[in-house]
């Protein structure tokens, strides 16, 4: 056996490979590490709220009793959110991927971006000073006429500092983020499908219903459960806009509070248990928006399969 | 054999509406409209929401008249989605407007810029409603705690978000842990930021102790934030390099940390920046973080380690909701719309860079 | 500086499906060898195993010896970045580094293994290189501009440039014209007939006329259908395989009656 010459490297290359590899590694695994911190720490914080006698909690009767109201306030919200900014999102991406001309395509999908750079708090600022202001007396027309539907009930709020302006204003905030992915789901409607439809002599329209709806369909949806991610979660629009109050059903009425707003609104003045209380409260919020975002990749990550992603 | 010349409309356009059709009718409901508008008290935003279902109602049954149900239901759905890109766009400028006509004022006070809120108290606004007396106090402070705190959340993040869309395009080969990591970091982008604060104070209260509230806090908070969006934007550039580029650096007998460091990421280069700027650009307005950890400062603090610090979105949440001078909020939201203005500036010079980094430095190509 | 190789009952596996079976060549030092057959024979992945440049590939491994002037590719502690420095590969499609001048490509596996190298030096190596890949007097007015900015010949011929900088004792060339027009393969052909005066070079090609004109010795790969392993048919002078092959097989391909 003679002695390999191959086998004679310089061992520094060697080591730095290990150590990059290495690296590269631990920042993912650290990315892991925060995660499970991020539910950790909330849970080890949370406990004592859990734990307390119920007269120690803010309303005296218990956590539960405390956060279910803002759960469902934070519902609402959302929903309001969802029903104004899906069917505006969905056109919008329609337009921009099927009917502006193609010049103009990329620089309009830049302006809707922008709506997404605005920071939140300028949306809080722009509720609470120009909107609310605004829509005042269309609450007012809605508590004379519809009044008797019970969440136009009135007498409506004069401020306009109401949940449903809240929600509005939170609807213009996930209407980027759903019309950025519908955008994209459209644009990879298979070019065949969409001209077998119009070389059988359908219309605009009917191509898009016979081709570019369906196809896209499953990547809507997905789009929708994180555009409700980002409402559930969103802190300033709410606290900023909204004049909160207890549970209310009427949206025109000030009342109702979401559990980001409760948060900001309190926790930099709490103290003691209150801390904690926030705290739990800030876990049901991530458990909810965990659950909402990850359906929503399930259904990406299933389309993707079907698709074929060729 | 001579064939007669019969100028007639071509049947192939028969039973279609005129070009000049859609023209017609908007002139239409835009006269209509101003009449139903004069009636009832005029305002232009009602005229032009009139005027948009008048001209949609106008086109889409004259089209059902004469070129029947099919073609009609199709100028409907134009109408609608040109609606909807315009219904959007109005949110877009209104806020624009409002932050404009309200943010100038403030932005051209003497000494906005460069004075914090140290000293300034309900006196002096009052004094300012009251008497004419300029309006004191400025943001400095808030704009030398963003700086700061965005900077360390970038310096934390890069490195780590980096490393990591690294691992996953270089060496993760979809095994396991590189599938959960992208599975987690899809998760971590739909964290609400308020719980990313609530994690960092959570976090500085067990090792720290109870109560601690810094710029670092927050920024460990943007962090958490902003190592997802580096994440994926790395990862996709990194994933556009064509392998061959690898290949022929690896046979030239080089190896691959430092065909990843020379070749992999110089090429990508343009498009990390561009990504990192965009993340800085998501994570400078957010508010809801750092209110829950950074506190309110009105003084300039320049130690991120020690003491609570002010920012832009804080510093415009606070004065709306607690202003200074309560019975006088006037010069209070003056400065917050200042506030909001310098902010949007900073955003879209940030986007506007990302975009300017990714054309500037995309790989020359010589041609 | 050339060093021959020889390769002993070499297989190539792709996680469990075997791609190359139980190959046997001895390829002169100072050769040009070529290798030919159908697509997907295993011809280019045989030739990607000469450098261990497969590993690039997960899942892709190796069993028998290949043996570089008497050592062992596959030997025990041999590093794979080694054995590259020896044996250089150009690629089908031409690959120049984007961010780097024509210049820098030049330089790059130098530049990227950290090695110092004085200013004059690299001014020196890099003439030499280009002027060995017949490139000189086309780029030496402008070796700051960026390699990408070439017609696609002049980029091939930078990339072997880049591949002889290193000095190597072999030149793999996985297909270097089938991205080129005609002209530009005729002078990577004149480049490959110059090349053999100091390397061993061995070429994959599609085209049976450009074996034909630039090789000495060809090697046939085969396969019996889809699914199955690749294989070595015949490997004899150039003369011998395209005038008097003793394989059936190598006839019919080689006179075009399938493939």
């Amino acid at each position: 056996m003679t002695t390999n010459s191959l086998t004679t490297s310089q061992g520094a290359g060697r080591a730095g490979d290990k150590v990059f590899s290495g690296a590269a590694m631990a920042a993912g695994c650290l990315i892991l590490a925060v995660l499970f911190g991020v539910a950790l720490f909330l849970v080890v914080q949370a406990i004592p709220a859990l734990t307390a006698p119920a007269g120690d909690i803010q309303g005296g009767n218990g956590f539960f009793a405390y956060i279910a109201p803002i759960v469902v306030g934070t519902l609402i919200a959302a929903v309001i959110a969802l029903v104004i900014a899906t069917p505006v999102a969905i056109g919008v991406a329609l337009f921009i991927s099927h009917y502006a001309p193609r010049r103009l395509a990329s620089g309009l999908g830049y302006v809707v971006d922008l709506l997404a750079a605005i920071p939140s708090v300028v949306y809080g600022a722009w509720g609470a000073a120009f909107l609310a202001k605004e829509i005042s007396p269309a609450y007012d027309w809605l508590a004379t006429y519809l009044g008797w539907i019970p969440i136009f009930e009135g007498p409506a709020s004069a401020t306009g500092k109401t949940i449903l302006t809240a929600g509005i204003v939170l609807s213009v905030m996930v209407l980027p983020i759903i019309t950025s992915l519908s955008r994209e789901i459209f644009l990879q409607t298979p070019k065949l499908h969409e001209e077998a439809a119009l070389a059988l002599g359908a219309t605009r329209w009917e191509m898009i219903k016979m081709a570019v709806l369906p196809f896209g369909r499953p990547g809507i949806i997905s789009a929708i459960m994180l555009g409700l991610g980002r409402a559930l979660g969103e802190t300033m629009a709410v606290a900023l806009v909204l004049s909160s109050g207890v549970l209310t059903a009427s949206l025109i009425q000030s009342g109702n509070q979401t559990i980001a707003a409760e948060i900001a609104l309190n926790f930099p003045e709490a103290s003691g248990i209150k801390v904690n209380t926030l705290i739990a409260a800030g876990l049901v919020l991530f458990v909810i928006t965990l659950g909402v975002n990850m359906i929503a990749r399930w259904i990406i990550t299933r389309h993707k399969e079907f698709s074929g992603a060729n | 054999m001579s064939a007669t010349v019969v100028r007639k409309r071509s049947a192939l356009t028969k039973g279609q509406l005129p070009k000049f059709a859609p023209y017609i009718v908007l002139a239409a409901a835009l006269i209509v409209g101003a009449a139903i508008l004069a009636l009832i008290g005029f305002n232009a935003f009602g005229w032009g929401i009139v005027s948009a279902i008048l001209f949609a109602v106008g086109l889409v049954s004259w089209s059902g008249a004469v070129e029947g149900a099919r073609k009609a239901k199709d100028k409907l759905a134009t109408c609608l989605v040109v609606g909807a890109f315009l219904i959007a766009l109005l949110p877009l400028i209104s806020v624009i407007v409002t932050v404009l006509v309200n943010g100038i004022p403030g932005l051209i006070t003497p000494g906005f810029l460069g004075t914090s809120m140290n000293g300034v108290t309900g006196a002096y606004d009052n004094k300012a409603v009251e008497e004419g007396a300029p309006v004191l106090g400025g943001i400095y402070h808030a704009l030398l705690g963003t700086i700061q705190i965005t900077l360390l959340a970038t310096v934390i993040s890069v490195p780590v978000g980096l490393l990591t869309s690294i691992y996953l395009v270089e060496y993760g080969n979809d095994r396991p842990l590189a599938r959960a990591i992208t599975f987690f970091v899809d998760v971590m982008t739909g964290i609400p930021s308020i719980v990313a604060g609530l994690f960092a104070a959570a976090f500085f209260f067990a090792i720290v102790g109870p109560g601690t509230k810094t710029g670092a806090v927050a920024a460990v908070a943007l962090s958490v934030l902003m190592i997802p969006v580096v994440v994926r934007s790395s990862e996709e550039m990194l994933k556009i390099v064509p392998n061959e580029l690898r290949e022929a650096s690896y046979a030239l007998g080089v190896r691959k940390w430092r065909t990843i460091t020379k070749v992999v990421i110089p090429t990508a280069i343009s498009g990390i920046a561009s990504g990192v700027t965009l993340a800085i650009a998501r994570v400078i307005g957010e508010t809801a973080p750092i209110l829950v950890t950074a506190g309110f400062a009105t003084t300039i603090n320049n130690n991120v380690f020690g003491g609570w610090m002010a920012s832009l979105p804080t510093f415009i949440y606070t004065q709306i909701l607690n202003p200074t001078s309560p019975s006088n909020p006037a010069p209070s939201d003056q400065r917050a719309w200042g506030a909001a203005l310098v902010l949007i500036i900073l955003v879209m010079l940030l986007n506007l860079g990302a975009r300017l980094i990714a054309r500037l430095f995309a790989p020359k190509t010589g041609r | 500086m050339s060093k021959r190789i020889d390769v002993k009952d070499l297989n190539v596996y792709y996680g469990n499906f075997l791609a190359v079976e139980d190959v046997n060549i001895n390829i002169q030092a100072k050769s040009v060898t070529a290798f030919i057959g159908p697509s997907g024979c295993g011809k280019s992945t045989f030739l990607r195993t000469l450098n261990r440049m497969h590993e690039v590939l997960p899942g892709a491994r190796v069993e028998g010896e290949v043996l570089l002037d008497g050592d062992n590719l596959y030997g025990p502690g041999v590093d794979p970045v080694t054995v590259r420095t020896q044996v250089g590969m150009v690629f089908q499609r031409p690959n120049p580094f984007p961010t780097m001048s024509i210049r820098d490509n030049v330089l790059a596996g130098v530049k990227l293994n950290n090695k110092k190298i004085s200013k004059g030096a690299a001014d020196a190596l890099v003439e030499k290189s280009l002027v060995g890949a017949n490139l000189w007097n086309e780029v030496k007015d402008r070796l700051d501009k960026p390699g990408s900015g070439l017609s696609g010949g002049q980029q091939q011929r930078l990339c072997i440039a880049r591949a002889i900088a290193v000095e190597p004792q072999v030149i793999l060339m996985d297909e270097p014209c089938s991205a080129l027009d005609p002209i530009s393969t005729l002078a990577v052909e004149d480049l490959i007939n110059e090349l053999k005066d100091q390397y061993t070079v061995v070429i994959v090609t599609h085209n049976m006329q450009q074996a034909a004109r630039v090789s000495d010795k060809t090697a046939f790969f085969n396969i019996a259908g889809t699914g199955k392993p690749g294989k070595l048919i015949e490997f004899a002078d150039t003369t011998s395989i395209f005038n008097n092959p003793a394989q059936k097989a190598t006839e019919d391909y080689v006179s075009g009656r399938f493939g």
